[in-house]
């Protein structure tokens, strides 16, 4: 009886992450299958670096460079935001604040990734777009500067969370020792604790850029969408993410537009995937010591 | 009369209510070895950590008494506590390098303290390891990090690291516990030539080794210290019954 319950047991959970891993190949099968036969047409490297994107005029384009600079501008500026103000909150929590503090601030902080991106994209629409268009005169306030910022607001809580962890697992000793020679708790936080905990906040920063880079909703209500290489932040922008879900719904499915959406879709995963993939093996492995 | 360079008058400690030192009255000797011995938990620890100010890190300490150092309260309301530590060094029980090289793991107090030209810290590095006998075996790897040392080499590095600041003192809190045999008989070796440098105050469970390398011994039992004096004297004709209980092992 038991070990009927156990095998049934088992069978169950296996079916379960079964389930999970075709889930994840069949959505990469489909945006591959759907995405790929668009290199018929449009050679690799003029869809990659060709920065004419008209998808649907007489004689279409199709050049997403704009776009990939489109997401790597808002990406990098958000981390521009988040590194700073993460990493900061992360040193306070970790090395600064008092206990009760601690338990206080880090699950405020973490709750910052528990708000939904659609209100973050409502509030930089609503009230950061305005304000950024009034201080710095501009014809818009939906440009990089401000889903930027918007951005940068919502990687916070993953650079902070995960850049703690990594605080806290620098052992006392180390402190006690940097303390024990000299040294103020503010240069040995500088000199002593960060860099000890590097690995994990470079890991924290890449995951937040690949957590920025796919994110949709803000950037399609805050990033003002047009599709030119922004010369100034001040300029709008239009992300790969925001062109997939803006666009999507003007295609025919099967068509040219429709594919080069797709083929949008793999180079977006690849960068995702390789981000992740590489932050795992190269930063956040957990070592010996 | 010699003056001591430390001196303990009434000293109490209490961390939150509990009550970790009674009125510990202790003088140490200059250029001299003084193990502190006594059962876990009696606060040799405590007391070494009094003599840098390490005890400040915990929450809800509190000191009453005094510690002198050549003469000056060092727990005096304008005292410079990391001027303090700078003349007073520590290693602790397991040797914990900065995850730096060698070369910066030595430099460091200097580097911090910022007041040292390149060539300066680079003479002052090399000295430091030469006195804590490291100097042959990592002279062709400064650069390395300092992780991969052997244990013995790092306890090493972390004593070098200290004599780096130029310390009066140096406080070791059972530097060796972590350590095989041959690198603790180095080290032990090595305090005997330290000591013509600096002051030296050791915290050991081993009470052989406080036997080998001190020339007093301090006996301490739950909080109080129970018997000071030469070595010899205390390991020949303990005057507390406490204390020749420790040393023949009847607990501890």
């Amino acid at each position: 009886m038991n070990t009927y319950k156990e095998k049934l047991f088992k069978a169950l959970t296996y079916t379960a992450s079964l389930f999970v891993i075709i889930f994840l190949f069949g959505i990469i099968y489909s945006i591959f299958r759907e995405g790929l036969p668009i290199l018929k047409v449009v050679k690799l490297q003029d869809f990659i670096f060709g920065s004419a994107w008209y998808p649907t005029h007489e004689i279409p384009e199709f050049g997403i460079w704009t776009l990939i600079i489109g997401s790597v501008y808002v990406t990098l500026g958000a981390l521009v935001v988040a590194l700073p103000l993460g990493l900061g909150s992360a040193v306070y929590i970790s090395e600064v604040a008092s206990p009760r503090m601690r338990e206080i601030a880090k699950p405020i902080i973490e709750l910052l990734a528990a708000i939904p991106s659609v209100i973050y994209g409502l509030f930089g629409m609503a009230f950061l777009a305005p304000a950024v268009r009034q201080w710095f005169n501009l014809p818009t306030g939906l440009n990089v500067f401000t889903s930027s910022i918007i951005l940068g607001i919502m990687v916070i809580p993953i650079i902070a969370s995960m850049s703690e962890d990594a605080l806290s697992t620098v052992p006392k000793a180390l402190r006690e020792s940097s303390l024990a020679l000299g040294a103020t708790k503010w240069e040995t936080i500088v000199r002593v604790v960060v860099p000890a905990a590097k690995r994990g906040i470079i890991g924290s920063t890449l995951i937040g850029f690949g957590r920025a880079i796919g994110e949709t909703m803000v950037v399609l209500m805050v990033a003002g969408g047009s599709a030119k290489i922004p010369s100034s932040i001040f300029h709008s922008t239009r992300p790969m993410t925001s062109a997939i879900a803006a666009e999507m719904g003007e295609t025919v499915v099967g068509d040219l537009h429709y594919q080069s959406l797709f083929a949008i879709a793999i180079v977006l995963f690849l960068i995702t995937f390789a981000t992740n993939i590489f932050t795992e093996i190269v930063f956040l492995k957990r070592s010996a010591r | 009369m010699v003056t001591n360079q430390i001196q303990t008058l009434k000293l109490n400690l209490w961390f939150g209510n509990n009550h970790v030192l009674h009125d510990v009255s202790m003088g140490v000797t200059e250029k001299k070895i003084t193990a502190m011995i006594g059962p876990s938990g009696c606060g040799k620890s405590t007391l070494l950590r009094t003599f840098n100010r390490m005890n400040d890190l915990i929450d809800e300490t509190r000191i009453s008494g005094k510690v002198l150092l050549d003469g000056e309260d060092i727990y005096r309301s304008k005292a410079d506590v990391t001027n303090l530590r700078t003349r007073v060094g520590m290693v602790f029980q397991k040797p914990n390098p900065f995850p730096k090289s060698i070369f910066n793991n030595v430099a460091f107090g200097m580097a911090v303290q910022g007041k040292f030209n390149r060539s300066q810290i680079e003479d002052r590095v090399e000295k430091s390891l030469r006195d804590a006998w490291l100097w042959d075996e990592v002279k062709d790897r400064l650069n390395e990090s300092a992780m991969s040392l052997s244990g013995g080499q790092q306890q090493r590095l972390c004593i070098a690291r200290a004599l780096a600041n130029n310390p009066e003192v140096l406080l070791l809190d059972e530097p060796t516990s972590a350590l095989d045999p041959q690198s603790t008989s180095k080290i032990e070796e090595l305090c005997l030539e330290l000591k013509n440098m600096v002051t030296i105050l050791i915290v050991t469970h081993n009470i052989a080794q406080a036997g080998r390398i001190s020339d007093y011994i301090a006996f301490m039992y739950l909080g109080e210290l129970v018997e000071f004096g030469e070595t010899n004297k205390v390991f020949t004709v303990p005057q507390d019954k406490r204390t020749e209980a420790y040393l023949t092992g009847v607990f501890g």
